[in-house]
């Protein structure tokens, strides 16, 4: 009988150690293992680092040839000394590694389509969506080129090593803490990886697609009404390359197909098969170089400030890194070896986003439902079939099969959505899905010498399709557009095109002098901000997914056209200027068309808010908030009508159409017209009047909440990537927001702000809203947000190997020997 | 003493075993279990003594942990587990969920050595 209570508790203890060794669910998440978590000897304790944590080590390591001398100063920059190339990016993917593994692997994870193996079944639409775009397959084919160049791939294997070396390095209870908060562990590094990460950024910046939502505009409202809605040009445009440059005779000719009309802009297409995500809309960014005739010190002076999405761990991760060839400084993408941004002896360079239309759709025509035959140039040719596995944390494998065209994969088909109505076969034709090698670019831009190399080192880049900005020590400034952009016909690929013609194909790729650049201008300054490059001269059409908002280019150019001494703290200022240029343009427009007379008290004093704004949108400007609410209730008064009687995705006027007509077209812009009420043709004045009573309302509730203030309304976090709270950084004092230098928004804005000062020794500043070190329990993880927001920079340490040993700046000394 | 005895050795071993993190997060049970089995004591004591022994043992890691840290990721656990960001409890719950563990190996393990 003694044998009951022994095996009750045996039973018990062991009904224990599974439950708190099972992730349970709560709600839509599940926690982790309990025991296991709270292990100190295992779980998250342990990666709590000591705030006083010491990175003085000798560290042995088989995989590289000499010694390398790796400084950390005191934010954790690590200033990497190697006797060669190889070394160098060796100890580069160790550094990264060590700081950023998780984060390295979420991320490629992300453009893989495989987060739903971490996650679980709430993931399996995102991952079907990259996988049908195409991205793995995309990899791959980069994956060839990058191989097939000497300099990159040596580059990345040795990257890739030092990565695994730090994994195989790594003792169970060491791996990051995300990976005992979700559950799994670490896998080897590959090169694959790397050329994920690249088509991820891909993605981001050259993966607009909103052609199937222009279709249905174009549909839906008509052609004329549709150009009414999205025309192809902006009245405040001033352009990368200045208004009236004179361009040559284009070497491509773009012959326009005859069956245009009937084909193209006669379809009645109506999509319901739209992508459920696509990259955030204000992906952008400023960058700029004054000449040495507009500063202080007679030398340049480049900035850069690149507009993602602000996240922890930050996608960027500061270092230098010398060998006895080169020494370059800058900010890094960890997953990817080299400087991405930044600056060596003699040169700086940075880069905004193009935003050229590099993405089309075509309809294919399939034999039957096996999807094995397409039709195309009255012929019939063998689509391959291309099955992707997506696994998923406890649940069954699911499997996609995607048609592969010789346009690209068919991303949309009866099969995806699932819940699409109308069949239609699309292919997506990417210029990301072409094989290309972006990293020779940073790799020979880390090594560049003068005006020659830079362009050289850029000329090869593809996608995404960049604005790369340039300044030497020299006295040279240059910027150009560079991407491998295709020569169109006007509004090509702006919408849907039949995939049986070759008349549709993309006809060649624009050779790279041709795009738009310029080289020590009079003017003395370059500049963009993702605003169109060129006006309507440029030979080849720019498309419609070019047209980002104007206003960020509009200023700075005014603002450095007007700026002469300039210094380096003048270009700080200038990057976290709060001025809002689209509310100057709209104030008067708004202030002349309200009816004062019909506005009761509590409206007269928002109108009152508004009319003594100073235009900035400082943290504590309530006008700003005012103005915001108006604007946005303004578009809702005009176009709220029309778009609620739609029942397909239709895309949103942009703010610069509304403005520009209701100041250029102002007596006849159609769509002031409320449709429901037939009896009456409203006016301006209703609109805009209306628009504020609503936005009154709104108002009222914001300060009641005591959220009128700008910061306040605006709420700017920097979000872990797993958007959990507690790991992130939340309400944080800081102004600016879209069409504002100071790109800050909600969740996105400068990832990244530098200023180089060409001296003869560079002498540069930056700062980006994160930390060097990816682990939420460290106190490098967010220590730079606060100095971020408040618009301050740090001094960037840039010695050469002699002088590192005694500076007093440097913290600790990692020293890596073989062995 | 006995008493005593029992949870030294089972704090000590658990902790030695815990070194070896190759090995299962739970393999401590079986030192519970042994010391329990070596050290004959009544079932509710030898559940006290594994008990006292873990949750002492995990407390005082973490929290030594916890001060070098100075509690910044305790904090936020604290608010993803969650309670509200309370660090103090954070660490009672390491230390309780140990020992309940601890506890209930010993028990069985003193129950384990009645048989005989």
């Amino acid at each position: 009988m003694r044998l009951v209570p022994f095996l009750i508790a045996a039973i018990i203890t062991t009904g224990l150690i599974i439950v708190l060794n099972t992730q349970l669910k709560t709600g839509k998440s599940k926690t982790p293992k309990l025991g296991y978590f709270l292990s100190p000897q295992y779980g998250f304790w342990k990666n709590a680092e000591p705030a006083n944590v010491d990175f003085n080590q000798d560290i042995k390591m088989p995989g590289i040839t000499n010694q390398v001398d790796v400084y950390f100063d005191e934010r954790l920059v690590p200033h990497v000394y190697a006797e060669n190339d190889n070394d160098a990016y060796f100890i580069q993917g160790y550094i990264h590694a060590k700081f950023r593994l998780w984060q390295m692997e979420f991320q490629t994870h992300i453009a893989a389509g495989r987060l739903s193996e971490i996650v679980g079944e709430d993931k399996v639409a995102t991952d079907k969506y990259f996988r049908r775009l195409g991205m793995v397959y995309a990899a791959e084919n980069s994956l060839k080129v990058l191989d097939a160049n000497p300099e990159t791939k040596a580059a990345c294997d040795a990257y890739t090593a030092g990565v695994n070396a730090y994994i195989k390095s790594l003792k169970p209870e060491q791996i990051p803490f995300e990976y005992k908060l979700l559950d799994y562990k670490p896998e080897p590094w590959t090169n694959l990886k790397t050329a994920l990460f690249l088509k991820f950024m891909s993605w981001d910046l050259a993966g607009k697609a909103e052609d199937l939502t222009y279709t249905n505009a174009k549909t839906y409202f008509g052609y004329d009404d549709y150009l009414k809605l999205f025309p192809i040009t902006q009245d405040s445009l001033d352009p990368i390359i200045p208004k009236g440059t004179v361009y040559e005779k284009p070497e491509i000719t773009v012959k326009t197909p005859s069956t245009l009309d009937s084909l193209y802009f006669g379809r009645k297409d109506t999509l319901t098969n739209i992508p459920p995500i696509k990259p955030n809309k204000n992906n952008g960014s400023n960058n700029w170089a004054v000449a040495g005739s507009k500063t202080k010190s007679g030398k340049p002076i480049l900035c850069n400030d690149p507009h993602l999405g602000l996240n922890l761990p930050s996608l960027w991760f500061e270092m230098q890194i010398t060998t006895p060839t080169y020494s370059s400084y800058g900010v890094t993408f960890p997953g990817t070896p080299a400087i991405v941004i930044g600056f060596n002896d003699s040169c700086a360079w940075g880069v905004t986003n193009a935003g050229r239309d590099v993405k089309d759709f075509y309809e294919m025509k399939f034999r039957d439902s096996t999807m094995q035959e397409y039709y195309f140039n009255n012929t019939w040719h063998k689509a391959e079939t291309r099955t992707e596995i997506i696994k998923v944390k406890g649940k069954p494998d699911v499997e996609e099969k995607i048609a592969m065209t010789f346009l690209g994969p068919v991303m949309f088909d009866k099969s995806y959505p699932s819940d699409i109505s109308k069949n239609a076969c699309i292919a997506v034709r990417w210029k990301a899905h072409d094989a290309s090698n972006e990293l020779q670019t940073f790799y020979k831009l880390n090594r560049m010498k003068n005006y020659l190399d830079y362009v050289d080192a850029i000329s090869t880049f593809q996608c995404p399709g960049q604005n790369f900005v340039f300044a030497s020590t020299n006295g040279d400034i240059a910027i150009r557009q560079q991407g491998a952009f295709v020569a169109k016909w006007k509004q090509q690929g702006d919408f849907l095109m039949p995939g049986t013609d070759s008349a549709y194909l993309w006809q060649g790729i624009i050779s790279p002098k041709e795009n738009p650049q310029m080289v020590n201008p009079e003017r003395g300054f370059v500049s963009s901000a993702n605003q169109q490059a060129t006006d309507a001269t440029y030979p080849y059409y720019l498309g419609r997914a070019n047209l980002f908002p104007p206003y960020r280019g509009l200023i700075i150019n005014r603002k450095l056209a007007a700026m002469n001494n300039i210094t380096p703290e003048d270009m700080q200022h200038l990057q976290t200027d709060n001025y809002n240029v689209f509310a100057e343009i709209c104030k008067p427009v708004l202030l002349k068309y309200i009816d004062h007379s019909k506005l009761n008290d509590t409206e007269k004093k928002y109108l009152q808010m508004f009319s003594t704004w100073n235009l900035r949108n400082d943290i504590n400007e309530k006008g700003a908030t005012v103005f915001k609410v108006w604007w946005d209730s303004v578009e809702v008064a005009t176009y709220g009508d029309e778009y609620a009687k739609a029942t397909v995705k239709l895309p949103w006027p942009d703010e610069s159409t509304l403005i520009d007509k209701l100041i250029s077209d102002s007596s006849n812009y159609k769509f002031i017209d409320n449709i429901n009420t037939p009896d009456k043709k409203e006016t301006i004045t209703d609109v805009v009047t209306l628009a504020f009573k609503n936005a009154a309302k709104t108002l009222q509730d914001l300060e009641q909440k005591n959220k009128l203030e700008w910061v306040k309304f605006k709420d700017t976090r920097v979000q872990h990537l797993l958007q959990i709270p507690a790991l992130s950084n939340l309400h944080l004092p800081i102004g600016g927001g879209v069409h504002i230098i100071n790109a800050t928004s909600e969740n996105h804005g400068p990832s990244w702000r530098m200023v180089v000062h060409l001296t003869n020794k560079i002498e540069a500043y930056g700062v980006y809203p994160g930390g060097q070190s990816g682990n939420p329990g460290s106190k490098y993880y967010n220590n730079f947000i606060d100095y971020w927001a408040a618009g301050k920079y740090y001094n960037i340490i840039f010695v050469n190997k002699h002088d590192v040993r005694k500076d007093e700046r440097m913290k600790w000394h990692t020293v890596f020997v073989n062995g | 003493m006995k008493f005593l005895t029992a949870i030294l050795l089972t704090a000590l071993l658990s902790f030695a075993i815990g070194l070896f993190t190759v090995l299962p997060w739970y393999s401590f049970v079986f030192c519970a279990l042994l010391v329990a089995v070596a050290i004959h004591q009544k079932p509710f004591k030898a559940f006290l003594a594994g008990f006292i022994a873990l949750f002492l043992l995990w407390c005082m890691l973490a929290l030594i942990t916890d001060n070098a840290n100075e509690h910044l990721l305790s904090k936020k656990v604290a608010e993803i587990l969650p309670l509200n960001g309370n660090y103090i409890l954070l660490i009672i719950l390491t230390g309780f969920v140990g020992g309940l563990l601890g506890g209930m190996s010993a028990l069985t393990g003193s129950l384990l050595r009645k048989i005989k």
